[in-house]
């Protein structure tokens, strides 16, 4: 049984900005004493903020909002990319996260290459290794180019390793990346069917998208993310209305909504965060 | 967005693998031990993916050699033009005997040009790997073993060197030879050390691997490797305070065929211990923090 839960989560990235990156400018201000002043007055960016939730065998969840409201950061914490700054977060399930479509994929080697390398991504044994390799090379339909540098390869052919790489797993908690729908003139239909496949296989599946279609076909509950913080969680088509047509939600409705009620955004927090 | 529920009957039946189920249970709230014990599961689940860390290394070495006529044997002929041209001009610069002279010369060269090319490695053990760092929990120690890996390959090539000199000299070091493996052991543990330490410290702050550069350079030219450290009589009584002659001379002296002295022996473990508990309480403390680095 797969299961999600979150209590309190915060992430915040410290701004390592130019010269405060480099290792001069800790020593001379170590040396000046002023270290701890310059650790006080740090700029983080607040990426989440205070976000509790809890996922069970068969949820759906989609995440919206804004450029920057911290989807991506929160499917990154989900994965264990990042460890909380405050809060905690367990989860238990084999999970994969489609983040980075570049994942596993080095151009400069073969398709076959490729394959393998992401099969040890993913731990698989010699044998499992190159189960997945017929697999993705049934998919993939590369033929003779299998063997060839990926940088050799059509854009289309690109695709489809990729998206045949990053199917290739059926785990019990799916994080996927708005890219990964994105309407593509290249996207088959077998794609969509594979996609489709590995999805239904997934026990919870969070999917962070800008595509109101997407959201509504997939996801069950929607949580609308903004500065980091929630700003409604409840049933997708209810969430999705107060999203576009761009209202917060009243208490009543908050209410109604049965979810937990987030704080306004705090003027003065950076939230830019990582999307 | 239409799709036809019919055709996922052939699909759910393809042989995909799962992956292992598993719980992951992070707190910002951690006690030291919490944090040692994640750490030490950093380090084991990385062995346990050895296949991964040792392909990866493999496939960097292949990959900057893919096209190229003699592959990674190019190292093999650089070094031993290297060790050829040194070896004529100091021995005649410092009045020595080619047949004793050689061998020391092109055993010190292998051994750092490992060391030395370890080093420089480790400061990207992370950087290099910021995509999937970014997009994958995956152990830390996985990019360290790649970086081992790849340096223990460059390493192998240059053997070949060794054994041509020491066939032209005729010069064998005979059973005691063996006693190299200890300190080769060594240096195995102060690499992975050097990975997580210089790895993390580099991706923290990007203006150290010019530094750690530098600071190579320096070593090159103060540690014996070029010259033999009775050249420089009473006046070498800092050489034990330098760790990179201790480290050099466990591996060396069995392969010259005369065992390292005790001191040598005691010196190389001390400083090797110490390393590699800095290494450790930094990566016990930073592993949390790498990924928020890239």
């Amino acid at each position: 049984m797969a299961h999600i839960r979150a209590d309190g989560v915060s992430v915040d990235f410290p701004l390592y900005h130019g010269s405060a990156r480099s290792l001069k400018k800790t020593v001379l201000a170590a040396a000046s004493g002023r270290l701890g002043e310059d650790k006080r007055q740090r700029m983080v960016v607040q990426a989440l903020r205070g976000i509790d939730f809890d996922l069970r065998s068969g949820d759906r969840l989609g995440l919206v909002g804004t450029n920057g409201s911290g989807k991506t950061t929160l499917l990154r914490t989900i994965a264990g990319i990042y460890e909380p700054t405050v809060g905690r977060i367990r989860v238990e399930g084999s999970l994969n996260a489609l983040l980075d479509p570049q994942l596993g994929m080095n151009p400069e080697l073969t398709g076959r290459e490729n394959i393998m390398l992401r099969g040890l991504y993913n731990g698989f044994s010699p044998g499992q290794v190159r189960a997945t390799e017929h697999d993705v090379q049934e998919f993939a339909e590369l033929g003779e180019f299998l063997d060839l540098p990926v940088r050799f390869y059509s854009t289309g052919m690109v695709v489809r390793l990729a998206f045949g790489l990053a199917t290739c797993i059926r785990p019990q908690v799916l994080l996927m990346d708005e890219w990964f729908l994105a309407g593509d003139a290249n996207f088959l239909a077998k794609a969509r069917v594979r996609l489709e496949s590995v999805v239904r296989g997934a026990e919870i599946l969070v999917l962070s998208s800008h595509q109101t279609a997407a959201v509504l076909e997939w996801c069950t509950r929607v949580m609308w993310l903004d500065h980091g913080r929630i700003v409604m969680d409840g049933p997708a088509e209810r969430v999705m209305d107060a999203y576009l047509s761009g209202t917060a939600p009243s208490a009543a409705q908050l209410a109604e909504a049965a979810m937990t009620p987030a704080e306004t955004p705090v003027g003065e927090n950076v939230a830019a965060g990582a999307a | 967005m239409e799709y036809r529920p019919h055709v996922m009957d052939a699909i759910t039946e393809l042989p995909l693998p799962r992956l292992h189920t598993a719980t992951l249970d992070i707190g910002s709230e951690v006690t030291r031990h919490q944090r040692d014990r994640l750490a030490l599961a950093d380090l084991v689940e990385g062995f346990r993916l050895w296949r991964l860390g040792a392909t990866l290394g493999w496939l960097d070495i292949k990959l900057k050699y893919r096209g190229s006529l003699l592959g990674p044997f190019w190292l093999t002929i650089s070094t031993g033009v290297m060790v050829a041209a040194m070896g004529g001009l100091y021995s005649v610069l410092f009045h020595m005997d080619l047949h004793t002279y050689l061998p020391f010369l092109a055993l010190s060269l292998v051994l750092w040009n490992a060391l030395g090319g370890l080093v420089g490695d480790a400061c990207t053990t992370f950087t290099q790997s910021e995509g999937t760092i970014r997009s994958l929990r995956m152990p830390f120690f996985v990019h360290a073993v790649r970086v081992v890996v790849r340096t223990v390959i460059s390493f192998l090539h240059n053997v070949p060197v060794l054994i041509a000199v020491f066939a032209i000299f005729s010069v064998w070091p005979g059973a005691v030879a063996a006693l190299s493996l200890p300190g080769l052991m060594l240096w195995v543990a102060d690499a992975f050390a050097a990975c997580v330490l210089l790895g993390g410290f580099c991706a923290r702050f990007r203006d150290i691997p010019p530094i750690v550069g530098s600071v190579m350079q320096i070593a090159f030219f103060v540690t014996p490797i070029v010259w033999r450290p009775e050249q420089l009589g009473p006046r070498g009584w800092w050489l034990p305070w330098n760790p990179f002659d201790a480290l050099l001379e466990v591996v060396r002296a069995p392969l010259l065929g005369h065992a390292a002295s005790l001191q040598v022996w005691s010196l190389a473990t001390i400083y090797s211990v110490v390393f590699c508990a800095v290494a450790w309480v930094f990566f016990t403390k930073v592993r949390t923090r790498i990924a928020y680095w890239m």
